[in-house]
């Protein structure tokens, strides 16, 4: 049968492609927001795969609250998104340098 | 190799070659869609673990309502493309370099023992009547009920500041104030004008 392990990897390599795709999409603030989804989704499977293996319901629990804080966050964040691409007609993270940060 | 390993394999394989495709993609309404397929793929995953209420929660939530709200946003808005893919030649190396080493990393501690087969061993499959969705309510409900009500104030919050965020009166519009609506008064509207009667020999 599937060993923990492979579940463990399999969110293991899904967290360090969202991670790569961070570094790599560092203008666009669209994917920036699908990478932080694939972040949140490899955590996701973590949970579930030890909840499956300790039989214990609890960590079902936690993923049910993950999700809905990512479903908030990708909700307001992209009403940011539109917000800023109203008022400065582009979403590009270089153009956004009004706080001289 | 059983059914549900094949299953667990496959899915798997999809599932990262997705997320490849969505970070590296250049059209971002190609990457939503990768990403769609990229949660299909993992609600699979999830549905070899005996997780049926999630997997189905995700499909529902994700697929059905975040991801629609991804392909509007990207779909309204007018990208231009060209600009956003300066720098992904150049930060490919470290990236590329970085992420070998965590999934490197990650994989030594994953097979250091802690979590091995002796340790872990896959329990049996749940009998035929068994409700996932029940046992995870009845704890939802019960143990996780003040959790529950403040995840419900959040979605609550996010509303909120989503359409507050993106309301924006515009001056051009006929809008009519319901207020002024409900209060207003017989003077405000109607106008009584006094005027002469005509004779009664003009009537017929």
């Amino acid at each position: 049968m599937i060993p923990l392990t492979h579940y463990l990897v399999l969110g293991a390599v899904l967290f360090s492609i969202s991670m790569v795709g961070i570094f790599l999409n560092r203008k666009n603030v669209v994917i920036l927001l699908m990478a932080i989804e694939l972040l949140l989704l490899a955590v996701n499977i973590n949970f579930v795969a030890f909840s499956h293996y300790l039989q214990d319901t609890a960590g079902q629990v936690f993923v049910f609250f993950i999700l809905t804080v990512a479903a908030a966050e990708s909700a307001i964040g992209l009403a940011i998104l539109i917000v800023l691409f109203r008022t400065r007609r582009s979403i590009n993270v270089e153009d956004l340098d009004t706080l001289r940060g | 190799m059983t059914f549900i390993q094949f299953a667990f394999y496959f899915f798997a394989a999809v599932l990262i070659f997705a997320a490849t495709m969505v970070v590296t993609i250049r059209n971002p309404v190609k990457a939503a869609l990768f990403l769609v397929l990229a949660f299909f793929s993992a609600a699979c995953v999830w549905l070899t673990l005996e997780a049926e209420f999630l997997a189905i929660v995700l499909v529902l939530v994700y697929v059905g309502a975040v991801m629609v709200l991804f392909l509007f946003v990207v779909m309204m808005l007018n990208i231009n493309l060209e600009r956003l893919r300066e720098g992904f030649a150049e930060y490919l190396p470290i990236g590329g370099v970085i992420a070998v080493l965590m999934v490197l990393e990650l994989i030594i501690v994953l097979n250091a023992g802690g979590f091995a087969e002796e340790q872990f061993p896959r329990p049996e499959g749940h009998a035929a009547s068994y409700s996932n969705t029940k046992d995870l309510g009845r704890l939802l409900y019960t143990f996780y009920v003040y959790p529950f009500e403040l995840a419900a104030i959040i979605l609550l919050v996010a509303i909120v500041a989503a359409i507050t965020l993106t309301l924006r009166k515009r001056p051009d519009t006929k809008y009519i104030n319901p207020a002024d609506q409900v209060t207003v008064k017989k003077e405000d509207r109607l106008r009584i004008v006094k005027m002469p009667s005509a004779t009664s020999g003009d009537r017929s």
